[in-house]
């Protein structure tokens, strides 16, 4: 059964229940005597959204809950079923059969071809429809309860607005509180997997170790954080997202920003700032792509030319250099709202005694604005370190400690990625790393952004 | 004026304008950049926008095929056609026209492009059907003259001279799903899935982002609790994108096991994503509505959440929309988070649901960025031509909407 039908029916209740509920409030409003004022504490629309309110959500809200927990159920069930007594106990075989059964029972497949997952096929069948009627059956259920309660409460003098606002509000509260859920979420996720990683690797190996080579298929053994050594990785992604990525961004954003605010007409700016923020708005696959496919070769020639034997084809700098492009817009837009944020009387102050409009930026606009501007430079750096295509796409697979930037280097990111799409088991340390990873780079992207408004709290003068 | 000053101000002019050169430089640089990137993606482009086609007649009338033209109607035309030995037909043909060498190199499949022709129009059956069929991946990259083999290179020559093959535009690009060779791939399974994926993102993070933005803007009380649920908004923002993808591999995949891959989760993935900037946006919109309007509201009786309902919230509507679609703009560029969920596996239908396997452009593009084939260089060149052009036609719409709607109070 589609989810999608408990939610038509209970938006079809609903909408009776409206119906149904308004209509009664306006019998209220024609009973009322003649000439005197309608008796309604609410309008009779108000009457019909209590009456709906009550019919839809608690239907949608076990709706829900049953999505999640039916497949569950139905595979319990399933299994119980004679035919099940013959699978493998456990594993990956046993999983695969269960998986193809329930999806040719369901129809999203059109024939199981394993022989074991044929003869599953008919109870997962019975048991989806069983549940499926179950399912249904309580949702509509619980909309004429809801419905039925909320319709009998109806009189005249009903304070219906009062409540539905009341309920109004709850789901604005409800809305706001998804922030923190995710919030939660990520948190408990990361750090739940990290714990678990950390059952097989010390935090002070993970930390501090200087060989990164963990191996999806072997056995956990005695030496095994070893090769969890992720130091390389940090320095990968600080090389490429902090320093190569930032060398091309702040003078290339931070000169734009200057050159836009202070020296170029109105039509040039109106023309020029869309285009910069046109940068910010490709998609990081296309940067990946780009880098990938043009950039590092031209790299690569580069310094083969000036006689680095060792480029490569893939290379932190191929890398940096695109991420350091597509962070341009980034810095220029902080900059540009940091400079216009200083008074024009200082920049008048300073062009009245004689200084030149350069002399002028150096000496009073930058070091006015520098808070502003170191902030934006840090939310870049945030930005830059957790960007993922474009290191997946040019920055190499090799954890490497090198300061050659021509050479293949990789980056937290990257193997957050290498790590999570391969085949490895969910129990396997290889795994679980990507989410100690993660974790990492939670926190430090998290610490960026929290020091980047502090100092913009802390340092930015104030101008009366 | 003495020397030395005079000295002294001109070098401090030239100082001047060479600053002014180095910001002219910068924003030049930078306009560059974009400007190569477009042109290499285009130029590449137009040849994934293309294939190579053989071209040969092939006689269905002779043929003695036996198909009743009425019958074709039906659903099974293809499977009729099949039947009745139309693959055999097109492999002679192909072998009377091309020579035995160049007909081994009709794509297999091909003739299943010649009977959907025939299927929409029996009549063909009655003559000569001139057919226009895609050549195998090995007679194309030999028709480009890279990676096959030189007797090949040579058939494609000749062939080419006497017109039978050519690069000819193929706008089934733009209605197939992905396939194993680069001249059967098309990009509809993915842009399918990118749309399921952002309708899903939208009927989530449009609602929960706009009354979380009217909670906090217009009810929240100023205590601990607003402010941790504001700085949680503020951090999600910040969050990079394939932590999402973690929380939504941990938490999603784990509620719902059986829908990997599914429009459904890529959706909520990125729903929670694009949640903060809606509210974000959506909390500057209202901010900037006018007290005054709050106020006349609250004047006549108004409760407090018909005022925000009837009155500030359809004022503040087009700057939530700008935001909106900003904030889908760049859900739909982003791959990270999917491949996290799953959702780079190959997948050669376009799905049919929000819960069956599908693919979008992005997570696409990067798929066949792997390929080192020529032709899938192109392809994927042509596929973010596609998404790019998406992309162009959101920011328009909210640059418009903008435009066309921003208020001065």
């Amino acid at each position: 059964m589609s989810p999608a039908i408990p939610l038509l029916l209970a938006i079809g209740l609903g909408l009776i229940a409206w119906l149904a509920a308004r209509s009664k409030a306006w019998t209220f409003k024609r009973a009322a005597p003649p000439g005197t004022r309608a008796p309604l504490h609410s309008l009779p629309n108000y009457h019909g959204w209590y009456v709906a309110l009550w019919a839809v959500v608690p239907a949608i809200a076990f709706a829900a809950v049953w999505a999640a927990i039916s497949p569950n159920l139905i595979v319990t069930q399933a299994l119980s079923n004679p035919a099940a007594a013959s699978l493998p106990a456990f594993g990956v075989e046993r999983d695969a059969i269960i998986a193809e059964a329930y999806a040719t029972a369901s129809g999203s497949a059109a024939a199981a071809f394993n022989p074991a997952a044929n003869a599953l096929v008919e109870p997962f069948a019975s048991a989806i429809r069983q549940f499926g009627t179950i399912g249904l059956a309580v949702t509509l259920l619980l909309g004429f309860a809801g419905g039925a309660y909320a319709f009998l409460k109806l009189r005249p003098d009903f304070t219906a607005r009062t409540r539905v606002e009341r309920a109004v509000m709850l789901g604005l509260l409800l809305a706001s509180l998804v922030a923190i859920l995710t919030t939660f979420g990520i948190v408990a996720s990361l750090l739940f997997e990290t714990i678990r990683f950390f059952g097989f690797v010390s935090p002070a190996e993970f930390l501090l170790g200087t060989h990164w080579g963990p191996d999806p298929m072997a056995a956990p053994g005695p030496n095994l954080g070893e090769n969890y050594g992720a130091i390389p990785l940090f320095w990968g992604t600080i090389f490429i997202g902090a320093i190569i990525a930032m060398i091309v961004a702040i003078p290339l954003g931070l000169m734009s920003a200057i050159y836009l605010t202070q020296y170029a007409s109105a039509n040039v700016r109106k023309w020029m700032k869309p285009l910069l923020e046109i940068l910010a708005g490709v998609p990081t696959v296309v940067y990946g792509y780009f880098a990938a496919l043009t950039v590092a070769p031209l790299v690569r020639d580069a310094a083969q030319g000036i006689g680095i034997a060792s480029a490569s084809s893939e290379s932190a700098m191929a890398a940096g250099l695109v991420m350091g492009i597509m962070i341009i817009p980034f810095v220029s837009s902080m900059a540009d709202d940091s400079i216009a944020a200083v008074p024009q009387a200082m920049r008048d102050g300073s062009l009245a005694m004689g200084a030149t409009t350069s002399e002028t930026i150096k000496k009073v606009l930058i070091p006015a604005a520098l808070p502003g501007i170191v902030a934006g430079v840090m939310l870049a750096v945030s930005r830059a370190i957790g960007e993922t295509m474009i290191v997946v796409m040019a920055a190499g697979a090799t954890a490497r400690l090198t300061a050659n930037p021509f050479e293949t280097m990789t980056t937290v990111t990257f193997q957050i990625v290498a790590m999570l799409t391969g085949e490895g088991s969910f129990d396997h340390p290889a795994t679980l790393s990507a989410f100690a990873l993660g974790f990492v780079l939670f926190c430090v992207t998290l610490a960026l952004n929290f020091i980047a408004l502090r100092v913009v709290k802390r340092f930015r003068e104030a101008y009366e | 004026m003495s020397n030395v000053s005079s000295a002294r101000l001109k070098a401090r002019y030239a100082a001047e304008r060479r600053f002014r050169m180095l910001g002219l430089a910068a924003v030049v640089f930078s306009a560059l950049v974009l400007a190569f990137l477009l042109v290499t993606m285009t130029a590449n482009a137009v040849g994934g926008f293309k294939r190579a086609e053989l071209r040969f007649p092939v006689d269905l009338a002779a043929s003695g095929m036996t198909v009743d033209p009425a019958s074709l109607s039906a659903d099974n035309a293809i499977a009729q056609l099949e039947a009745a030995g139309l693959p055999d037909i097109v492999a002679m043909a192909a072998t009377k026209a091309l020579g035995a060498e160049a007909a081994a190199e009709v794509d297999p499949q091909a003739w299943r492009e010649l009977a959907k022709r025939i299927a929409a129009d029996p009549q063909l059956l009655r003559g000569t059907v001139e057919a226009e069929l895609p050549a195998s991946d090995d007679l194309a990259s030999a028709l480009r003259g890279d990676g096959a083999s030189e007797s090949l290179k040579t058939i494609a020559a000749k062939l080419q001279s006497e017109g039978k093959l050519a690069q000819a535009w193929d706008p089934g690009f733009l209605s197939r799903a992905d396939a194993t060779g680069p001249q059967a791939v098309g990009i509809w399974g993915a842009l399918k899935g990118s749309m399921l994926t952002m309708l899903i993102t939208l009927a989530l993070a449009f609602p929960v982002g706009v009354l979380a933005a009217v909670y906090l803007e217009e009810y929240a009380p100023k205590n601990r609790w607003t402010e941790v649920i504001e700085v949680s908004i503020n951090n999600l923002a910040a969050v990079p994108s394939i932590i999402f993808g973690l929380l939504g591999l941990a938490v999603f995949l784990w509620i719902f096991p059986n829908y990997r891959s599914a429009p459904l989760i890529g959706g909520m993935t990125l729903a929670l994503m694009t949640m903060p900037v809606i509210v974000i946006s959506g909390r500057n919109a209202i901010k900037a509505v006018p007290p005054s309007i709050r106020d006349a509201a609250l004047a006549v009786g108004a409760s407090r959440v018909q005022t925000v309902f009837h009155h500030v919230l359809p004022l503040a509507l087009p700057g939530i929309l700008t935001g909106t679609i900003i904030g889908m703009a760049r859900a739909l560029g982003e791959t990270a988070p999917l491949l996290m969920i799953g959702m780079r596996a190959f997948v050669a239908t376009p799905p049919e649901g929000f819960t069956s396997p599908a693919s979008v452009l992005p997570v696409q593009i990067f798929l066949w960025s792997d390929e080192i084939d020529r032709g899938f260089v192109e392809r994927t060149s042509a596929a973010i031509i596609v998404l790019l052009a998406f992309l162009l036609v959101m920011n328009g719409l909210a640059i418009y909407l903008r435009n066309r709607f921003e208020k001065r109070w």
